[in-house]
């Protein structure tokens, strides 16, 4: 099945599920003591998030297409990435193997989606160097698309042979057996190198931890706000927030990734304009601006 | 039990040993069977099975086959020829939930931050309001900046993102000491378990 396929299929569902999310919404917000329940295809209360993501939407269409004609998008190269590189440089001098954990989340994740985007680019660099690439997995249903992704990185770099399947493991579903085990990987196995790149939770720390005391290089990102102290405490370069994005999007240079990028750039370009009017009005005691952002 | 196996798990401290990785082990064996059983239990019977084939009385809801379809086709990969399948139910999950937490997600992370943002730099007669909103905007406004990475982080415009990192810094600060703290009452839970459940110690 080829890539506009599945896009298409990606694309009914997105439309299918809000939808349907939409009319329980709307169920939901009616009084309990109605019987019969009102549907509305529109919600005329939220006008303001549907301009707001019809703005934004075109902006990311608009962009995409853009890459797709292979205009240049330009992205600021974020230090992250050197440091992932390097990481997998100081494996190789050493001769050791590289522990990318994924985090702990499902597919449905969209930083496990940009983990596994990683993940490939990392496989294609590490097979030219002919070292192992350990991935231990929480959720079975990240082991078929890592799997995918680490081949395709063995394959562009011309060592499919050099693929070792039994490298991509399932470990458990519970979180902190997860921990665990990793915890054990990193002890018995001593990588030289821990890629933490994903969403992860309560487990960072215990993680991060153990890999800084096995003297590993470690490179870590996430967009969960609350594990990042600890990364940033325990990891010698932390990917923060949407630079996880950023990274997937700089290493496959693919269109749509690249595009959706730039979007988020407008988007925030509006919000700040957005915060910069309102915040002079809002001194001024003009209300009106700030009201636009009311959601009921 | 609970005792032995809390202090093998906490035996780990000391360094990589046996009784570690009986304790280690054990855990992910038993926590991969427990889940198999659950999900087995609670989804495959409880949704699948009970809805489709119901006891007698009520109409089958042939819906939920949808989902079965979609669970049969992830474990077509075990035959490599039609493997491809597995594809369509792996596009649905992230498709779907996409589009399922898109209003919520626009709603929470923009809208609702944006007007919070919104703030006057001046609260007559209330210092503390001034310097917080100043402060709350100012901080927005250079992470944002950080963020934004279709600029080179140089000159002026570099500076501002580097004021938005030292913010996200002591934000991460504040958060990893409120964490600490989390983690340290689980460990005198621990503690009251074992010196006082166990050894009785603590009346």
């Amino acid at each position: 099945m080829d890539n506009r396929k599945i896009s298409l299929v990606i694309l009914i569902s997105a439309i299918w599920l809000t939808l349907c999310s939409q009319i329980l919404l709307a169920q939901e917000a009616a009084p309990l003591t109605e019987t019969k329940f009102d549907y509305h295809w529109f919600d005329t209360k939220r006008w303001n998030i549907f301009i707001t993501l019809a703005i934004v939407f075109s902006a990311i269409l608009w962009f995409i297409s853009r890459a797709k004609k292979g205009k240049s998008l330009f992205i600021r190269r974020i230090a992250g990435l050197d440091a992932i590189e390097e990481a997998v440089g100081r494996a190789t001098e050493m001769g050791k193997s590289v522990l990318y954990i994924p985090g702990i989340h499902d597919m449905n994740d969209i930083q496990t989606v940009a983990s596994m985007i990683i993940l490939g680019n990392v496989a294609k660099t590490i097979a030219r160097y002919d070292i192992p690439l350990i991935v231990p997995i929480r959720q079975p249903f990240v082991v078929p698309v890592a799997e995918e992704a680490v081949r395709q990185g063995y394959l562009s770099a011309g060592r499919p042979d050099a693929f070792v399947k039994d490298n991509i493991r399932f470990i458990s579903d519970e979180q902190f057996a997860y921990a665990a085990a990793v915890n054990g990987i990193m002890l018995r196995e001593r990588p030289a190198a821990n890629l933490l790149l994903g969403s992860f939770y309560a487990e960072s720390l215990l993680l991060a931890e153990t890999g800084a005391s096995t003297g590993a290089i470690q490179v870590a990102g996430t967009a969960n706000i609350h594990q990042l102290p600890f990364f940033v405490v325990a990891c010698d370069y932390t990917l923060i927030g949407e630079e996880l994005f950023v990274a997937s999007a700089y290493l496959s240079r693919e269109p749509k990734l690249l595009g959706s990028l730039k979007g988020s750039d407008l988007a925030k370009a509006l919000i700040v304009l957005a915060i910069i009017i309102g915040t002079i009005l809002e001194t001024m005691g003009v209300k009106w601006f700030t009201k636009l952002f009311v959601v009921q | 039990m609970g005792a032995f196996l809390t202090l093998g798990i906490i035996s780990f401290l000391y360094k990589d040993n046996p009784w570690y990785k009986f304790c280690e082990a054990l855990f992910v064996g038993i926590s991969a069977g427990y889940w198999f059983c659950t999900v087995f239990w609670s989804q495959f019977v409880a949704k699948l099975v009970d809805n489709v084939f119901p006891p007698a009385g009520q109409p089958p809801q042939y819906a939920y086959l949808v989902g079965g379809l979609l669970g049969f086709m992830m474990l077509l990969r075990l035959v490599p020829k039609i493997g491809w399948f597995s594809r369509w139910p792996l596009a649905f999950v992230v498709g779907g939930t996409a589009g399922a937490y898109l209003i919520g997600y626009a709603l929470s992370n923009g809208m609702k931050q944006v007007k919070s943002t919104i703030l006057p730099l001046w609260v007559s007669g209330n210092l503390n309001a001034t310097v917080g909103n100043i402060i709350l905007v100012v901080g927005t406004f250079c992470g944002l900046v950080y963020f934004f990475f279709s600029k080179e982080h140089k000159g002026t415009y570099g500076k501002i993102a580097k004021l938005g990192i030292f913010f996200l810094m002591i934000t991460f600060g504040a958060s990893f000491g409120y964490t600490v703290m989390a983690r340290m009452s689980l460990l005198i839970g621990r503690m009251d378990f074992l010196f006082g459940t166990w050894l009785g110690l603590i009346k």
